[in-house]
């Protein structure tokens, strides 16, 4: 189980637009990947809802984890959009 | 979100039938209502086939889901793509599917089954509260459409039609409008809202003639051709083709004819008015030399307080106040402190459960528990303002006294602002303006709070509508009482409400003594229009009649 622990870079946290291009990276991805905050059950890193409900914000810390041939390489893709600050604060 | 079924008969109404007009302009068209939500009729039928219930609710999701990315591709207006593909989203949302099955295999049908499915996921970011509360909208957009399409209802939202209409709705949400355009919708009627509701900005910031609070348009039926004028709040039924065309075609000519006067505000005779921007961000100060707006009035700061935990930190603010203060090249911007409180509670100021919140911490009283957040401001638009060399002044909102002017203005100073003055918005604030302006040095009139707290009219109440009319005597005579303090003190006294945007009201304004006007970048050339055409001394008369009541 490849996994990846990542600091959510957005002001406003994973959520409206940085929560949109988490979910569109994970969806892209070859292999299934979860996210999960803190101590939390993993979420469908594919499911918008989900990855709202987590109510991750900035700064907080979230774990991503997946399985599989091109685990690490599809973990790193969507690492990075997590760790960017993507927002205009509008 | 609809208008209510009610059924009413049409032909029991007369024309014109009058609301209050809350964007000047014209129009003439088809009526187009908004959709109604779908309801779950009562009864519920039995699930025979599981399994086709499922595909039929995944299927409807799937067209839910296309309909939106085809919008999203169309979507003219900046940022309304954005907001539908994250609807769309939602719909291909994968936990849904296991949602709706488990739903099926408890019994229900595909409609209900996408309910349900849906309620559990409204529950959770509605338990999540604040800025992931508001997904909330978008959710229920989702379903909306989804159960539409599965029960055969039309479909809920702005019509889809094959030529301009004229939008009526019981009242717009914000989630209505983002796909809402000015080559599709004409005017816009609503049955509910008022002066300062979310219809009537979107109107102003469209340039779409609208009338909110017209309880008759209940009645109108879809197709039905009418006029709306904006201005006088009236809206013609049993409209002729010929009456139809001739007004669009004088509307075209005025739009046409509009921007005709240039340069700094002025009335006919020469007497300056500056006319400003209401900006709450850097892309609003981008529009300021594109109008011809002399600078900003009002620069809101809530954005950068909004869905925090705790308070941006000076650098943080000191960074983003510098890109905005850059976009003004060299105009005056006026910078308004949090205004936070009452419909806009911020989580770090802990202001949960005040009993009346718009008489409670907000605006400048927030400083009285959290001084800091104040200074900090301060602090950041002083940074900004020294790295950009730009024209920075200060204001406090929801200040009631004189000591509180001089507390801010003496704060302001100290950190290095040196032009710092106060909003007046609450009536004990106007009679007293001659005191506050012993101490500050510049009032500007907030007009939407402050005829909501002298005529003791709620602003989200629709149905007091009439009472938040800036044409009230009592609100114009407060106003004048404080362009009177300004003018035997020497300084500026300028109105920043909803009421600035009027083109009929800003010479009344004008001539109750303000010296300047700050309004939505589309206000400014009808306004400019507006007071080129009139007097000073025309002014005069007109806020004379005002005042008495008369000469709307």
């Amino acid at each position: 189980m490849a996994q990846r622990e990542v600091v959510v870079g957005s002001r406003i946290g994973l959520h409206a637009r940085p929560a949109a291009l988490f979910v569109k990276a994970a969806t892209e991805q070859p292999v299934r990947i979860t996210i999960r905050k803190g101590d939390g059950p993993p979420v469908d890193a594919r499911s918008i809802l989900r990855v709202l409900a987590l109510g991750a914000r900035n700064g907080d810390t979230v774990v991503l984890e997946a399985e599989g041939e091109g685990a690490d390489e599809a973990l790193d893709a969507v690492a990075t959009v997590v760790v960017e600050d993507h927002d205009d604060p509008a | 979100m609809s208008v209510s079924g009610s059924g009413a008969a049409v032909n029991t109404l007369t024309s014109p039938i009058v609301g209050i007009g809350v964007c000047p302009g014209r129009a003439a068209g088809p009526v187009a209502r908004m959709g109604p939500r779908p309801r779950l009729p009562e009864d519920h039928p039995a699930v025979a086939d599981a399994e086709a219930e499922l595909v039929a609710a995944v299927g409807a999701l799937n067209l839910t889901a296309e309909d939106l990315e085809r919008r999203a591709a169309a979507a003219a207006m900046p940022g309304a793509a954005e907001v539908l593909e994250a609807t769309a989203m939602i719909a291909r949302d994968p936990s849904l599917e296991e949602a709706i099955r488990s739903a099926i295999s408890k019994g229900d049908s595909a409609a209900w089954a996408v309910d349900r499915a849906m309620d559990a996921f409204r529950a959770m970011l509605l338990d999540l509260g604040g800025y992931m509360a508001d997904r909330v909208s978008d959710l229920d957009d989702v379903r909306d459409r989804t159960v539409a399409r599965l029960l055969g209802l039309p479909m809920p939202g702005i019509p889809e039609r094959g030529e301009p209409f004229v939008l009526v709705a019981d009242d717009l949400a914000p989630s209505d409008t983002v796909t809402l355009t000015t080559e599709r919708v004409l005017a816009l009627v609503t049955v509910k809202g008022g002066p300062t509701s979310h219809t009537a900005i979107l109107a102003r910031s469209l340039g779409l003639p609208a009338v909110v609070a017209c309880l008759a348009a209940a009645g109108l039926t879809e197709g039905e051709v009418v006029t709306v004028d904006g201005s006088t709040g009236e809206i013609g039924i049993d409209v002729s083709a010929e009456e139809a065309a001739e007004t669009n075609r004088a509307e075209a000519a005025r739009r046409a004819a509009r921007g005709a006067s240039h340069g700094p505000g002025r009335t006919a005779d020469g007497h300056p008015v500056a006319l400003l921007l209401n900006i709450g961000d850097a892309a609003g100060a981008g529009k300021v030399a594109k109008v011809e707006a002399e600078g900003v009035g009002l620069f809101r700061t809530e954005f950068l307080y909004l869905d925090r935990q705790d308070a941006p930190s000076v650098d943080e603010q000191t960074t983003l106040y510098t890109a905005v203060f850059e976009a003004m090249a060299g105009r005056k911007i006026v910078v308004r402190t949090l205004d936070a409180g009452a419909d806009k509670p911020l989580p770090f100021l802990n202001q949960e459960g005040e009993p009346n919140p718009a008489l409670g911490i907000r605006g400048l009283r927030i400083a009285r528990g959290a001084p800091e957040v104040l200074t900090d401001q301060l602090e950041a638009i002083a940074r900004a303002r020294r790295a950009t060399g730009a024209v920075v002044w200060v204001m406090a909102p929801m200040v009631a006294t004189a000591a509180e002017a001089r507390g801010f203005t003496e704060l302001a100073h100290a950190r290095g602002l040196p032009i710092a003055g106060v909003m007046i918005e609450i009536p004990a604030a106007a009679l007293r303006a001659a005191d506050l302006l012993e101490h500050t040095d510049f009032l500007s009139i907030g007009t939407n709070d402050l005829a909501q707290y002298t005529l003791a009219a709620d602003r989200m109440a629709g149905e007091l509508a009439d009472l938040l009319d800036p044409w009230q005597p009592a609100l114009l005579e407060l106003i004048r009482i404080t362009a009177h303090a300004g003018a035997a003190a020497g300084k500026s006294v300028g109105v920043c409400g909803e009421a600035a945007a009027s083109p009929t009201l800003a010479p009344v304004l004008v001539g109750l003594g303000i010296t300047s006007l700050s309004m939505a970048a589309t206000a400014v050339a009808d306004v400019r229009d507006a007071l080129a055409a009139v007097t000073l001394a025309e002014c005069r008369e007109m806020a004379a009649d005002a005042l008495r009541g008369l000469g709307r």
